[in-house]
């Protein structure tokens, strides 16, 4: 079946639903959408929007058919919300007071990441380091590519056509708007990453953090600092 | 030539720093996607060749998510997972029984 048949061609994408699904009883089609839905609907999300009908269609579909679960949904669904950039940051602080840990993250950031209990999920994630004089930071100049599986979602600007066409021709003023001036012989290399590989920046450790235990150290790196647009500041005492 | 989705190094504005909480049906768009490639249904180079397909307006105009949904359907619809008339009976169930939920609250049937 080719695209030009997709449902929705003739449907306005936020268009009201009011005057349609109404006198049908889809059980009596033989039809099993509703009779297996695992949510709640949210009533607070405000419309009900074509596109989260569509949602709901497929992963109706999907459940009728047997071909996911409404366990695995729930399950995944689950997982979405346990990733965040805190567990980059578990990984980054362990690298900052192990470098044997360092040098295995530099290696395989997925297989480091499974040494703290860690599912950074299939996808291959390289880390980049930061060093004086060498700033790194990532972008999916195609799409939205970014260690989800590891860090969470990604920030809307990540994916959205600001970013991605700037970053890579004009990281410095890029790198500015977010507060980070890198003085003029830093380079700045910049990594566009792809469904098969994924980034994440290992920065370097401030000063002022000699002697923290990890979780002090891991509070200072945020979601902006794996992406290389922030660094890791000591906040003042 | 270049298609549309391919930016890396165009002139653009500035990087509009807002953020929003993702709501739960885009969480789920996420699990479903998710869950299709586990299960190797489908890929995530077909979710991008799909979100590429909706062409220059839909890239656009539709949100991230709602790009992404769209492309699944396509894609499921492409290689006969679901069909068209199952998914158009589908919508309209899933938009029926929310316009119900929505009522009940307010409507208490007469004994």
């Amino acid at each position: 079946m080719s695209h030009d048949q997709e449902p929705d061609h003739d449907h306005e994408p936020d268009h009201d639903h009011e005057h349609r699904g109404h006198g049908h009883d889809h059980e009596s089609h033989g039809h099993p959408p509703g009779q297996r839905h695992p949510f709640q609907p949210d009533l607070e999300d405000g419309p009900y929007s074509w596109h989260m009908a569509l949602t709901d269609a497929v992963a109706d579909l999907l459940l009728a058919k047997g071909l996911i679960t409404a366990d695995e949904l729930r399950r995944t669904l689950e997982d979405i919300d346990s990733k965040s950039p805190a567990l980059g940051a578990r990984l980054v602080a362990r690298a900052w007071v192990d470098p044997a840990f360092k040098a295995r993250l530099l290696a395989d950031v997925n297989a480091a990441a499974a040494e703290l209990g860690i599912d950074a999920g299939p996808i291959p994630i390289r880390a980049v380091e930061c060093a004086p004089g060498e700033h790194h930071v990532i972008v999916c100049t195609l799409c939205s590519c970014y260690p989800r599986l590891l860090l969470g979602a990604a920030p809307d600007w990540y994916k959205a056509r600001a970013y991605r066409s700037r970053v890579v021709r004009e990281p410095r003023p890029v790198l500015a708007e977010f507060g980070l001036e890198l003085d003029p012989e830093v380079a700045v290399i910049v990594h566009d990453s792809t469904a098969e590989l994924r980034f994440m920046v290992l920065p370097e450790r401030p000063a002022g953090t000699e002697g923290w235990d990890e979780e002090r150290l891991a509070a200072l790196v945020t979601r902006d600092c794996l992406i290389g647009v922030a660094r890791p500041r000591v906040p003042a005492a | 030539m270049r298609r549309h989705h391919d930016m890396g190094g165009l002139p653009a504005g500035p990087v509009e720093r807002s953020e929003h909480e993702h709501a739960p049906w885009e969480k789920k768009v996420d699990a479903i996607l998710r869950l299709l490639v586990a299960k190797k249904i489908m890929t995530l180079d077909e979710l991008r060749r799909g979100i590429e397909e909706l062409g220059p307006g839909a890239y656009d105009e539709l949100s991230y998510f709602e790009r992404w949904i769209r492309s699944i359907a396509n894609v499921l619809l492409e290689k006969g997972v679901i069909g068209v008339h199952e998914l158009g009976l589908a919508i309209e169930a899933a938009e029926a029984r929310r316009a119900a939920a929505e009522a009940c609250p307010k409507t208490v049937p007469a004994p």
